[in-house]
């Protein structure tokens, strides 16, 4: 690690690669794992974001997503299944200089960890939460998760699952989330910029990321990497852009009231109706991670990747932190002072 | 003991009796007892609640045994606690919760009433109609009569004071800070308190007023001292004395939500509470705070500390500084919620899978809270490793007089932080090398060249790398336990509290059934039996000089306000016949159950 010496040396602009951001563990992930890309844009980011390994944590749960901390030449916590976002929060609270980054799948995050994901999304610290969603339990050896569409045929669901899945982006909009975004291990471009900005944001910035599990859930995302289905099936939305896509960016959403409708741009209607991404508006927002059904054909609602909101709204660190200078304005606490209490007597 | 309906005001008059007994230099001991329900239906046996308080010129160490006073609210309030007032007692009863509505919700038979037959001809009754004489006071008051029949605990507590010769001043300081800003509340709650005083004058209630002089406790300067407020201020002096910011993630629980509360207000040490979204999630952010270099704390009683349980087993894998305090309840499930038990100590050792050993220790009473909580505070930091604090409701609610220290002789409180890098080498961090103790350093993130990793699969000694190795895994599960074990180096040797160190009968204890065998060995000595008293505070690792102390005595007796847990472990550490006492009410020991169970054993 020729960049330590360089950092001690004193250069304080010396620029980190992505290969200073990985451990010297094997990473034992399946071969084809979504995970692998996954790991390498984060480690391109970090070299990008300018900051230090030392001031960067990485906490996981359990699960195939959660090795990812020993493969980050940063600090680390591999904890206990569905905690990492409780155990961020209490990091958080104590050391708000650090980055902090909880990596989670859905079953990690969205079942066994349901009660603190929302919990962290409604606090506001400022972290980033990245919710790799594959659909499907790995670790376990393939039963179906909170996210498998409904009628999932899995080890433990021979006959089908009976459950209706969640819409993690809608659950976290509900759950009073400051940043809300979606992407995928196929598209690493994409997936850098949000990363970025989701390390830019000031406030928790959740990241699902569409992850192929190709040995228990092969394809499950197909439809949005398939050449034949991507460009109708996805929209890559940009804030203060129209929503086109499309082979030829030919098609785009119009609202129609509070009704999003596909409509051909080579059919009258002009980039001008359609509607204008706008990252802070929540209501419009919550419309987008409604668009959530399977793709049917080129009448269907596209998938939408991106960022779906974002707010500026205070950090539960910054309020802990104040509260506290607040009260100290009034004089520190003296430790004598709160052993004698305010009456004490004495026995001769 | 002040006793009458859940929303008669009981708990605060008995409180503020034992701030003015304390003012006097009284030796005091007190046990709240209420019930789960806020309000459970009104005049009805459920509804009752109670604050027992014991006081006077010899030194007290429990509130239990049977009472001299009982003050009864209503007709309930009576039927519940008499079988614990002394014959001979004094009843002091307000007369009109003993209508016809409150007789039959006590369940006296029809036609019954208590105050009226002779079924309290051992006692000393005195009848006060404390309803009407309060609304009398606050005629013309204009206020209504629900707010003035809420001032009626102030009624009594004047009377007692004038029963008990105490000053009035404390109790009205309290009022008027306390209704600083609603005047009118504020001079009917004094104009009551003093009706109620005068009464007693007046009515000329007995015939000689009780006089208790002041206590032989050792000559300093003394607070009155909860024991969840002392477990607060605790954690506070010991994250002071370690130079570390105090962060407590917590769940609300009956009956440790005091120790939140107390820990909230004192924000002027910049302490960081957090009312987490479920236990584990409190116990979890302790941990990340602990992990950021924080002294992280969290507390519940058994119902959370079962729903920590996988937490805590990361806690010692992760070998991370983390205090559990405990202040137990009866159980199982959400068992007694407002009742005091000693059964989680097996939970405590071994409420985790696999090989999890941590160290456990327990406070005795509410003044010890405090020093013990610094102990356990000491022990994470210095040992890293997650300790488990055991309290009860008892002690938790039950207040005394505490010789506080001063915070220059408080012990200092090493953290065996890393050192950040300086000279650039490549080597690895080894997050699991080990000093002497075979203690790990907490190296921080922030720190420069210590990247590391760390977590709940098994790791490799030293690196901390994910290790499947079977022998690894048999060498850290003994390695685990040995750090452990090793900590018996490092406190107190255990000591006997009272008696010769040879004898017949050596009575052991923890937590809080400290001051039932004190005063019951007290007595066996007076009365010329060889016994000793030993009470452990150490529970993990045991003391190393136990097993020598054991030998010492012929019979060994442990009371146990569960069905027998530490008597199974010393049986089966110390291959010693000892012989357990076992009381599971609820309720603490009286001095002479422990007593009558020793006497039998002499006899034996």
């Amino acid at each position: 690690m020729a960049t330590t010496e360089t950092n001690v040396a004193g250069s304080e602009n010396i620029k980190l690669t992505a290969k200073d951001f990985a451990t010297d563990q094997d990473v034992r992930w399946c071969p084809g794992c979504g995970d692998y890309s996954i790991l390498k844009q984060v480690q391109t980011v970090m070299a990008e974001t300018g900051l230090l390994p030392e001031d960067i944590v990485f906490i996981s749960g359990i699960g195939c997503a959660a090795r990812f901390p020993y493969y980050m030449e940063t600090y680390g916590m591999h904890s206990i299944h569905g905690r990492a976002a409780a155990i961020a929060s209490g990091l958080k609270s104590v050391r708000p200089d650090l980055s902090i980054w909880v990596v989670s799948g859905d079953g990690d995050c969205l079942s066994i960890g349901g009660n603190h994901l929302i919990h962290a999304l409604r606090r506001n610290f400022n972290m980033n939460l990245l919710l790799f969603n594959n659909e499907i339990y790995g670790l376990t050896k393939g039963q179906y998760s909170p996210t498998s569409p409904a009628g999932k045929v899995t080890s433990s669901t021979p006959y089908g699952s009976l459950d209706n899945p969640f819409n993690p982006l809608a659950l976290s909009l509900g759950a009073g989330g400051s940043f809300i975004s979606r992407s995928m291990d196929r598209d690493p471009k994409h997936l850098r910029e949000i990363l970025l900005k989701a390390n830019q944001h000031q406030g928790t910035s959740l990241v699902e990321i569409y992850q192929n599990c190709n040995v228990f859930n092969d394809g499950a995302f197909m439809t949005f990497t398939d050449k034949a289905t991507k460009t109708l099936s996805t929209l890559f939305m940009e804030h203060d852009q129209p929503l086109i896509y499309g082979e030829n960016r030919n098609k785009g959403i119009k609202l129609d009231g509070f009704t999003p409708v596909v409509v051909n741009l080579d059919e009258g209607h002009s980039a001008d109706d359609l509607w204008i991404h706008d990252e802070t508006d929540k209501l419009k927002s919550s419309i987008l991670t409604r668009f959530f059904k399977p793709y049917e054909d080129e009448t269907s609602l596209p998938r939408p990747f991106g960022i779906f909101y974002r707010e500026d709204r205070a950090l539960y660190e910054d309020l802990m932190a104040q509260q506290i200078a607040d009260r100290k304005k009034k004089g520190d606490g003296n430790l004598d002072a709160l052993l004698s209490g305010n009456s004490t007597w004495e026995i001769k | 003991m002040f006793a009458g309906d859940s929303g008669d005001g009981i708990q605060l008059t008995g409180g503020q009796f034992t701030n003015t007994a304390a003012q006097l230099g009284n030796d005091i001991s007190t046990f709240p007892n209420f019930p789960a329900e806020i309000r459970a239906p009104l005049g009805t046996l459920a509804g009752v609640s109670g604050f027992q308080l014991k006081f006077g010129s010899v030194n007290i160490y429990t509130p239990g045994d049977d009472c001299d006073v009982l003050v009864a609210m209503n007709a309930a309030a009576l039927k519940a606690n008499l079988p614990i007032l002394k014959k001979g007692g004094v009843i002091i009863a307000n007369e009109s919760g003993f209508d016809s509505k409150n007789l039959r919700l006590a369940k006296y038979a029809d036609g019954i009433n208590p105050l009226d037959d002779d079924s309290l001809e051992d006692y000393l009754v005195q009848k006060v109609d404390v309803t009407k004489l309060t609304r009398e006071a606050l005629k013309g008051s204009g206020m209504g009569q629900k707010e003035i029949d809420r001032s009626k605990n102030m009624f009594v507590l004047g009377f007692v004071y004038w029963i008990y010769n105490r000053p009035l001043e404390k109790t009205i300081e309290f009022i008027e800070s306390k209704f600083s800003k609603k005047p009118e509340l504020k001079d009917a709650n004094i104009q009551v308190l003093k009706a109620g005083y005068h009464f007693g004058e007046t009515a000329e209630a007995f015939a000689s007023r009780y006089e208790i002089g002041p206590a032989p406790l050792p000559k300093g300067t003394y607070r009155s001292i909860s024991g969840n407020q002392a477990i607060g201020i605790g954690l506070i002096a010991a994250a002071k004395k370690a130079g570390l910011e105090l962060f407590y993630g917590s769940y609300p629980i009956t009956p440790a939500s005091t120790i939140l509360h107390e820990l909230a207000r004192h924000k002027d040490f910049g302490v960081k509470t957090f009312q987490a979204e479920d236990e584990i999630a409190a116990i979890c952010s302790s941990i990340g705070a602990a992990f950021g270099g924080a002294l992280g704390v969290t507390g519940s009683s058994g119902p959370g500390i079962a729903l920590k349980g996988e937490a805590l087993g990361l806690a010692v894998i992760l070998e991370i500084p983390l205090v559990i305090v405990n202040v137990q309840r009866g159980g199982p499930s959400t068992g007694l919620p407002t009742k005091t038990e000693q059964a989680d100590l097996f939970q405590a050792l071994y409420g985790r899978n696999g090989e999890a050993p941590l160290p456990v220790i327990s406070t005795r009473s509410p003044s010890d809270s405090f020093e013990t909580t610094v102990e356990a505070c000491r022990i994470a930091i210095e040992h890293m490793t997650p300790v488990m604090l055991l309290s009860d409701g008892y002690i938790a609610n039950g207040s005394e007089p505490w010789r506080f220290p001063k915070s220059s002789d408080l012990p200092s409180i090493t953290p065996p932080f890393a050192k950040a890098k300086t000279n650039g080498s490549d080597e690895n961090y080894l997050p699991y090398k080990r000093d002497e103790k075979l203690v790990r350093k907490w190296a921080l993130p922030g720190m420069k060249g210590l990247q590391h990793r760390i977590g709940g699969i098994e790791k490799e000694n030293e690196t901390g790398s994910i290790s499947y190795d079977p022998d690894n895994h048999e060498f850290m599960v003994k390695l685990r336990a040995e750090r452990i074990e090793k900590i018996a180096e490092y406190v107190p040797k255990q000591e006997l509290d009272n008696g010769p160190e040879k004898g017949d009968v050596l009575i052991i204890g923890w937590g809080s059934t400290y001051g039932s065998i004190k005063t019951a060995v007290r007595d066996l000595l007076a009365e010329g039996h060889q016994v000793s008293h030993a009470h452990i505070r150490y529970l993990h690792p045991l003391p190393s000089n136990l097993g020598t102390i054991l030998k010492n005595f012929k019979r060994v007796l442990i009371p146990e306000m569960n069905m027998g847990q530490l008597v199974q472990i010393i049986r089966s550490k110390y291959l010693v016949d000892a012989v357990g006492l076992n009381k599971i009410k609820g309720m603490p020991f009286t001095a002479n159950e422990i007593k009558n169970k020793a006497v039998e054993l002499f006899n034996d």
